[in-house]
Parts: structure tokens; C-alpha cells; sequence
């Protein structure tokens, strides 16, 4: 595992003064009439989704720099409030529609948290088992399109073949591609099907081969490693300052990773290493969802092992206030039949209290904040996104690029702007 | 752990194994500059509001799609267990803090403010609190005094309201082709 010593990155800091968001062009350059407005988006084919970049140029380069998001804010929040707990499950995954098992999983262990129910050992692990097959998804959807954005375009067309199986998988556990809804508070909706450990162990074995091919693809291509090296540097102190988190914040030399430091689910159990890197630059952000994808592939063969060990056992909990009954127990229980109106019609109660969990998401620290005033509605849901902090980090991650690689360094924060405006 | 030191600690919560700071509103800054420089809390992982506005009654999220839709103060059933204890104010704002260090910690901390109360921004402290004010101010409606840039963020610049508040309805624009235009 690369563990490199830490070297001054730059003096100082880069955070422009006063606002941290918003580059502005020097007053000297600005009375000179050679400073062109371009706008970036939020239509355009080389930003990352509907991100708007309002950038200053001085020539080819960068002088000034504003994000704005929003294009893609759909008021999650507020149309949770009106769902009741149960049926609000499915919408955290569209919020980060490319790492859509991740959010749903830390909606679910919020209101898990407040309900205080035990969850299956089988459960927690298919959901370790899941939520790692959707890092690796997310960061081929990643490496494909910056690469793509560099113009690599094969990479493209052998990252989403890649993909293709991961959503296969999907397909066999919940019957969707995407946006699964499988997690569901007490466990998860159907039981793994026979035959999934197995498919999943094939995918893990071809895997790690193509993160190798990728790697052999980019790494000795001089033009990527041109447009990639040194570029975008974010130094320790401001990724922090900043925020930043997941491997964004690993580029910069940060050993910080949630499932090692404050594990969740039993990530205490399994074994991986956490990959850090310490240039900041766009080729170590690269470097860092490379290693990633080999721990993920190390971390779903655990949890496949210890998923045939446990076949099975229950895959939800036995909490009939909670989760719908079994289906076959409706033609011959009365009381399986009233549970089963009342969590559907009017959902079931939640204790009162406020929480906040997080987990560690493909893009980082992905938060769920819940307010229940006891009924069977959540007061408040709020999602602290990795995307919106990792945004608020371009205005410093450009200064003194050229605006040829302007997408290059945005793309490499990873955001997703389904998550960045909810 | 034990957060005495921090200025302006009006008290402190543990449920659900979190931790809450309740801090005088006057005083936020100066307890975050102390929490971040005293405890290490490094990090600003994220800063939301929740509207209380109704907390006790019926919901009062108002009804779903159109006018005619369902009506979301409609008693259940079961209605609450027990009517929620009381809250201090209307608007609770929640800075949820992390230490990236060897002994890592999450702490939450929070002010009570009333409709129009500004409370100071710590965008002096982390400079990530930028866009996550500027997110409450669009949404609740929240001033943040010093705050270098507060304009809305997700909402049109232009827009009205702010749509996370409780008396702002669900579906309050018109849906165009329906009947009820």
C-alpha cells in the first residue's frame, strides 16, 4: 500500500479571501479589457451533470472561478417529510443517483438508530457485500468519464462494460438495475438469491484483471499522465478546511477513511487497506479510486464467504411493528393481515429524537440527519453531501490551470450534482 | 468527555450516543473557534436547520401535489405515541463537527433561534460552513451575520420563500396542465 511521505504540496494557503468558494480575478488583470467571461454549463458536454462554471479567462488560463449549482435540486427533503418512513426509502437513492446503495443504506441505519432495532447478522453483511460492489460502480462510472473528458473515449466503452455486470448483479438481488430500494429499515426486502454469491464471486475474479488493463491503459499514456500530473493540487490543510472527505481528501495525504476509523456495519471485521496518497493532484484523486477498487473487490470476497456461512438465516428482523410480514402468512394470519394494513397505509411510528449518521459513500463522508417527532413521518431529513463539500473546493483546485484542463480538475472532486442539490 | 469549557454552554444532550452541545447564540462563534482550537475539531462536517414550527401538533407540511390532494393534517389512526417534548425556539441550527485525528469524535453543535433572528456565521472558523449557511439561508431562511456571500445556492435567485419551512406548502406551485390552473 502507497503510504508516501508528506511533502509540501505549496506555501500557504490557496483558499481565496474572503469568500472560499468564489476565485476572484486580481483587480490588476480586471481594468485590462483581455479578461473573457466564459460560461461553463449547466448545458454542456464536457461538464460533469449540470454544473455551471462561471469562469475568468486571462488567455488560456484560469483567472477567476465561480461555482453555481441547483439545475438539479428536486426538494428530496421536503417531499420526505410528507412519506411516511417506509415509503421514503426509495428516494435516497436518486438523491446520489451513481452511489445510489450507499445513501440508501444511511437513511436506513439513521432510522435504524432511532428505532433501536437489531438487524441480522446476514442482512448487515449483504448490505457490506452491496454496498461495495457500488463503490466499485461508481468509481467506474468516475474513471470512465474523466477519461473521457481527457479523450480517452475506449476507456469508456471497457469501464461500462465492467459496470454492466455489477448492475446484473443488482438486477438478480432486487429486481432493478439502479436504485435498487433492497435495503429497507430491519434488514432487507427479499433474501439474496441462490446463485448470487456465486455470480459475485465470478465478477471478483475478473475484476481486479481489469483494473490492471486500466491501469496499463492510462499509466504509460504519456498525454494522460501530462494532463493529470501536478495539476489541481489541494494541499492537507485546505482539503480539511474544506471539508473534503472520501478520496478526495485520501489524494491529500489524509489516512482518513470511516469504515477504519468510526466503522459501521461490520467493517471492524473485515480486512482492507486504506490507499493515501499525498501530491493532491488530479492523478492522485485517479491513483486513489484505483486502489479503492481492488480493497472493494478484497472486501465483497469476505463478505461472500461469510454470506454462505450464514445461508439461511433470517435476512430482516422479526419486528412485526416494523416490516411487512411474510407474504404467504396474509392467506392464513389475521394479525399478519392487520400489520401488514397498518404499515402500509399509515407506516409505522418512529421515536422521538434527532440523529446523524454517516457512512463512508464512494465519494466520501455521505450523512443522513433525522428529526422524528414520534409519528410516522419524519419531521426533517437532511443529507450532508460529499459532492457539495467536494464543490466548494474548485475554486481552489483551479487556480493557475489552464482552461483546457479546467474539466480535468473538477471532474477529478468526483461530484455528482443529483447529490451536490438534492 | 466533557465539553464545561465551552463559552456560552447552555447545556448538554446525549441521546442515541451523540452528543449535543446547546450554545447561546451570541456566543457560536467563539465556541467553535474553542472547539476547534481546544478540542480539535478540525473538520465541519455539515451545518442544517429543522423548522419546529407545528412540533406537537398534527403535521403541518400542508398537502401533497395540488390543493385537492391529500391533506396531510388528516389524524391518523394512531396519531402520536406522546405529544414530543416542547422546543426551546422555532428554528434549531446543527453544526455537526468532526476530529480527524487519532481520537476521533463527532459533536454536534446547537442554536435555538426564533423567525428573523440572524445568528453569526463561522465561516471564519471552517471555511467549508460557506456553502452549507448559504443552504440554510435559501431553504429556512436563516441569517447568518459576516457570512462573505449569502445568496441563495439551490433556489433561483429570484424565488420566493423558503421551501423547507413548515408553512411553506408541498406542491405550492401551480401544476401546469392540470385542471386548476
Amino acid at each position: 500500500m502507497a503510504v508516501v511521505a508528506r511533502k509540501q504540496i505549496y506555501e500557504g494557503s490557496r483558499i481565496p479571501h474572503p469568500v472560499p468558494t468564489i476565485l476572484e480575478v486580481d483587480p490588476e488583470k480586471h481594468d485590462l479589457e483581455d479578461i473573457l467571461r466564459v460560461n461553463f454549463g449547466p448545458n454542456h458536454p464536457s461538464t460533469h451533470g449540470v454544473l455551471r462554471l462561471v469562469v475568468d479567462l486571462d488567455g488560456e488560463s484560469v483567472a477567476g472561478i465561480r461555482a453555481v449549482i441547483g439545475y438539479l435540486h428536486t426538494g428530496f427533503e421536503k417531499n420526505m417529510e410528507a412519506k411516511s418512513w417506509w415509503k421514503s426509502v426509495t428516494y435516497p437513492a436518486r438523491v446520489d443517483y451513481v452511489s445510489f446503495q450507499a445513501n440508501e443504506l444511511v437513511y436506513v441505519l439513521a432510522v435504524e438508530k432511532l428505532l433501536g432495532i437489531e438487524v441480522p447478522r446476514r442482512a448487515t453483511w449483504a448490505r457490506m457485500a452491496l454496498t461495495e460492489l457500488t463503490r466499485i460502480h461508481s468509481h467506474l462510472i468516475w474513471l470512465g468519464t474523466s477519461a473521457l473528458e481527457l479523450g480517452a473515449i475506449s476507456l469508456l466503452w471497457y469501464t461500462f462494460d465492467d459496470r454492466d455486470v455489477i448492475l446484473d448483479l443488482f438486477e438478480m438481488v432486487g429486481g432493478a438495475r439502479m436504485h435498487t430500494r433492497y435495503f429497507q429499515v430491519g434488514g432487507l426486502a427479499e433474501d439474496l438469491p441462490p446463485g448470487f454469491t456465486a455470480e459475485a464471486r465470478k465478477f471478483c475474479d475478473a475484476m481486479p484483471k481489469s483494473v490492471d488493463e486500466y491501469e496499463a491503459i492510462l499509466d504509460r499514456n504519456a498525454i494522460w499522465l501530462e494532463r493529470t500530473r501536478g495539476i489541481g493540487l489541494l494541499s492537507t490543510d485546505d482539503a480539511l478546511a474544506l471539508a473534503q472527505s472520501g478520496p478526495v481528501l485520501r489524494a491529500s495525504g489524509v489516512n482518513w477513511d470511516l469504515r477504519k476509523a468510526m466503522p459501521y456495519l461490520a467493517y471492524d471485521e473485515v480486512e482492507f487497506d486504506v490507499p493515501v496518497y499525498s501530491n493532491g493532484d488530479v492523478y492522485d484523486r485517479y491513483k486513489v479510486h484505483m486502489d479503492e477498487m481492488r480493497e472493494s473487490v478484497r472486501i465483497v470476497r469476505q463478505c461472500l464467504d461469510r454470506l454462505d456461512e450464514m445461508e439461511g438465516e433470517a435476512w430482516v428482523a422479526d419486528d412485526r411493528k416494523v416490516v411487512l410480514p411474510p407474504r404467504h402468512e396474509l392467506h392464513t394470519s389475521m394479525e399478519s393481515l392487520i400489520h401488514h394494513f397498518k404499515i402500509v397505509t399509515e407506516g409505522y411510528t418512529v421515536p422521538e429524537g434527532e440523529v446523524y449518521v454517516v457512512i463512508e459513500s464512494p465519494r466520501g463522508e455521505a450523512g443522513c440527519y433525522l428529526v422524528s417527532d414520534g409519528g410516522p413521518r419524519p419531521w426533517r431529513v437532511h443529507f450532508r453531501a460529499p459532492s457539495l463539500a467536494a464543490l466548494q473546493a474548485t475554486a481552489t483546485v483551479v487556480q493557475n490551470c489552464l482552461v483546457a484542463d479546467l474539466v480535468a480538475v473538477a471532474g477529478s472532486l468526483d461530484p455528482v450534482m443529483g447529490d451536490a442539490d438534492r | 468527555m466533557t465539553y464545561a469549557g465551552v463559552p456560552g454552554l447552555v447545556e448538554t444532550h446525549e441521546t442515541y450516543g451523540e452528543t449535543t452541545l446547546v450554545v447561546d447564540p451570541a456566543r457560536l462563534v467563539e465556541a467553535c473557534s474553542y472547539l476547534r482550537d481546544e478540542e480539535g475539531f478540525n473538520v465541519l462536517s455539515d451545518v442544517t436547520s429543522t423548522d419546529y414550527l407545528g412540533w406537537g401538533e398534527q403535521g403541518v407540511a400542508g398537502y401533497i401535489g395540488t390543493a385537492s390532494g391529500n391533506d396531510l393534517n388528516e389524524p391518523g389512526s394512531q396519531g402520536l405515541a406522546r405529544l414530543p417534548d416542547p422546543k426551546p425556539k422555532r428554528f434549531s441550527v446543527s453544526h455537526h463537527l468532526l476530529r480527524v485525528s487519532e481520537r476521533p469524535a463527532r459533536l454536534r453543535v446547537q442554536v435555538w433561534l426564533d423567525d428573523g433572528e440572524p445568528v453569526a456565521s463561522v465561516v471564519p472558523v471552517w471555511p467549508a460552513a460557506d456553502w452549507l449557511e448559504r443552504e440554510v439561508w435559501d431553504m429556512m431562511g436563516i441569517r447568518f451575520d459576516g457570512h462573505p456571500n449569502l445568496v441563495r445556492i439551490l433556489m433561483d435567485e429570484d424565488w420566493e420563500g423558503h421551501p423547507l419551512r413548515k408553512d411553506y406548502p408541498l406542491g405550492g406551485e401551480p401544476v401546469r396542465f392540470s385542471d386548476e390552473d
